[in-house]
């Protein structure tokens, strides 16, 4: 018997679609997280895969922390307007004058504060299910992580209480108050999802492709200055004594502005991203994500916190 | 250069304990492959450096939570990924101690190959019998027995030769051949990297593959086995409040291919109910398919109006298939609360739940000396043979002869925990 077994991105599809389905057909109240962001653009992908031509069992919804990149934004609104699909938005700076979240700093980064507005916003519609884009390959605190990942009332995820997940029997059953986090990209690495978006021929926002950008270097990353919101603010002034480049770069994760750095690169099309990740040296998250880098264990911490 | 994108895909997992070298495999295997990246490398090197060794630790790049890394120990199972250009492998990287017995249960449940590590200076341990008897109860088809530190013997092929013989004589004892398993045995120096990736220079007289080489040509899941259909159904999708009027007779059936094919115009029935129709289409996204093979999430129209429900399993008309309300299983016990045989559990089975009742308990087996004993309750890391009662009809087959709808999970009622894995006789 020598059937021609699925290729890798057929069957990482395969999977994602049947988690899809899963949480579809287990909670009752499910969201699905999008940022506009790669991987949740997949994940919209892989659910137009899933449940077309009915609509998604479920709504859209991002927590913005008001930091976010113009592009990134008006990218979100115009994709989930193309799919006809309801969007939540909630917000961090919401969440700042209800005095839920309180910043040390003006300027202290607010990725680590998302938890909060995303806790409220799950209590709000009553979500028992938020679906989200983690991938197990992103960071070690994450290599552990179910499928389907229990959270309590707190939203606090305990590395030590997590529910054996076996097969392809997932268990998303919860209490009340209780939360599960899907993940159906879990085994997904970043190079899949980027030949997965070529082969797709899936639309991104352009700060993913090679851009001129007003940068600093400062301790050893790429660090963007002067930025514009969507509101027309410019935040990201550059300290005193640091130099302003205007350097190609694009971003291959992007998140909050004060902590998203971006790569030195001239990759402008999918293809030549595919190519360039495949010659890397350096990790998705370590080049580019200036806040996991205070500690080895600096993401498990914060999702032990709620953080997604 | 052009990238492959067909590449196919090979879950496995490893069994051993730290001792046997399993992070240094590997730690050893991703470097070998260039999956870790420099900033990585800086970490490990500048932890190894901190710990006081001397050489960088392999080993610590999978050791993944701050509890272990503080304790130097691996509690649960963890996820690594790798990509050679021809193929993508998911790892899932077990604990290997007796009271982790859970953990490898877990691992092997999606792996097809497991890779049984041996130290060659110790040969064939209890944990050797213990990895080989959970790998063949969950039914892992390929097993490599990989003997390690083979450079702390000399490289000596009669140090192989004995240690190959010693657990061939095992596995016959256990049944791993006649059940099929395939068993394939390298000698390696994951330390060093002989065997692993590269052959290296000191041992000439193995003529045999790498471990890498093994895993390249070892055949993706499910493409030995011919087995009938079965499609539990997930999802049923009526857009029938659409703004599109041809959607308002839509009735998508939507689920994976647990195992076999379907093709358009072949009669299917629908169980429990037993109703019976035709495949009119089968589609994957907007794509429409004539056929649709095992692991492909599609969703399927039946020429007739069927009620039909998540649950519910469609089969091909005339299969060998009936609904049960009793099964008779080798479970798992994987919860710290033992398991009573008072109360009352929930069992999940593709996607079908039923409430169910513990049975008889025929015995348990000692996973060291895979004696049966008898026993009341079921502690964690437990396995025993037993049965359950069903409240609602499941439609099994046993799982030396269909993991996907062999396989069920055991679920406790107040606390939501997935309590047991359960493996159909």
């Amino acid at each position: 018997m020598s059937k021609q077994p699925l290729s890798h991105l057929d069957w990482l599809e395969a999977e994602a679609i049947h988690i899809l389905r899963e949480v579809a057909g287990q909670c009752s109240n499910p969201v699905l997280l999008f940022s506009g962001g790669k991987d949740s653009l997949c994940i919209l992908r892989l659910a137009e895969k899933a449940f077309r031509p009915g609509r998604f069992p479920f709504p859209l919804m991002h927590i913005d922390t008001g930091h976010n990149y113009k592009e990134v934004v008006d990218f979100r609104d115009q994709r989930a307007a193309e799919l006809g699909e309801r969007l939540i938005v909630r917000s961090v700076e919401d969440s700042m004058k209800r005095g839920t979240v309180v910043l040390k700093t003006p300027d202290e980064p607010r990725n680590k504060h998302q938890s909060v507005t995303l806790l409220e916003a799950i209590e709000e519609f009553g979500f028992d299910c938020c679906i989200g884009g983690a991938r197990r390959d992103e960071e070690k605190a994450r290599a552990k992580e179910r499928i389907m990942s229990f959270r309590d009332e707190f939203g606090q995820w305990d590395p030590k209480n997590q529910r054996p997940e076996l097969w392809n029997l997932y268990n998303a059953r919860s209490h009340k108050g209780e939360n599960i986090r899907a993940f159906p990209i879990s085994n997904w690495t970043e190079m899949d999802v980027w030949q997965y978006i070529e082969r797709e021929n899936l639309a991104l926002p352009s700060i993913y492709f090679a851009h001129q950008r007003d940068v600093v270097m400062r301790n050893g990353a790429i660090v963007p200055v002067n930025v514009p919101l969507a509101s027309g603010e410019v935040i990201m002034p550059p300290k005193a004594g640091e130099e302003i480049i205007n350097m190609q770069v694009r971003f291959r994760t992007v998140g909050d502005i004060t902590c998203t750095a971006p790569v030195q690169s001239d990759a402008d099309t999918v293809s030549k991203i595919v190519l360039e990740t495949a010659t890397t040296t350096i990790t998705e998250r370590g080049a580019t994500r200036l806040d996991d880098q205070t500690s080895d264990a600096s993401m498990e911490q914060r999702k032990k916190e709620g953080y997604f | 250069m052009t990238m492959q994108h067909n590449d196919s895909l090979l879950r496995f997992m490893t069994c051993g304990s730290v001792d046997d070298g399993k992070s240094t495999l590997i730690g050893r295997l991703l470097y070998d492959t260039k999956t870790i990246l420099a900033d990585t490398l800086t970490q490990i090197e500048k932890t190894s450096k901190k710990r006081g060794m001397e050489a960088v630790d392999l080993s610590l790049l999978t050791d993944g939570l701050q509890a272990e890394r503080e304790q130097g120990i691996t509690i649960d199972v963890a996820y690594r990924y790798f990509s050679t250009g021809t193929r993508k492998y998911i790892i899932a990287d077990a604990p290997g101690h007796e009271q982790y017995t859970r953990n490898m249960v877990t691992a092997a449940s999606t792996a097809n190959l497991a890779i049984i590590l041996i130290d060659a200076r110790k040969g064939v341990l209890t944990q050797t019998r213990r990895h080989s008897y959970l790998a063949h109860l969950v039914g892992i088809p390929h097993i490599v027995v990989a003997i390690n530190k083979m450079d702390l013997v000399n490289y000596d092929q009669t140090t192989f030769d004995r240690i190959k013989t010693d657990y061939l004589a095992f596995a016959e004892q256990i049944g791993l051949q006649r059940d099929g398993h395939d068993i394939q045995f390298v000698p390696l120096s994951a330390l060093n990297g002989d065997m692993l990736v590269d052959r290296g220079d000191n041992m000439p007289w193995y003529k045999g593959q790498t471990m890498l080489e093994i895993l390249e040509t070892a055949p993706a899941a499910h493409t030995e086995q011919s087995e009938e259909f079965r499609f539990p159904v997930q999802f049923v999708c009526r857009p029938h409040a659409s703004a599109d009027h041809e959607l308002h007779d839509f009735r998508g059936f939507m689920g994976r291919v647990e195992s076999g094919e379907i093709s358009v115009g072949d009669a299917v029935t629908v169980l429990p109910n037993g109703y019976q129709s035709k495949v009119k289409q089968i589609l994957l996204g907007d794509q429409q398919l004539q056929s649709a093979q095992t692991e492909q999430s599609i969703t399927l129209l039946l020429a007739d109006e069927i009620d039909t429900s998540r649950g519910d399993m469609i089969v091909k008309s005339g299969a060998n298939v009936e609904p049960v309300k009793q099964i008779e299983a080798h479970v798992c016990w994987l919860s710290e609360t033992p398991l009573s045989p008072a109360r009352t559990y929930i069992v999940r089975h593709t996607t079908r739940e039923s409430k169910a009742k513990v049975g008889t308990i025929s015995y348990k087996v000692d996973v060291n000396t895979l004696e049966q004993q008898a026993t009341a309750d079921l502690k964690m890391n437990d396995i025993a043979r037993m049965s359950f009662k069903l409240a609602q009809p499941l439609m099994v087959d046993s799982y030396g002869k269909n993991r996907a709808t062999g396989a069920f999970i055991v679920i406790d009622e107040s606390t939501n925990n997935t309590v047991g894995a359960g493996m159909i006789v």
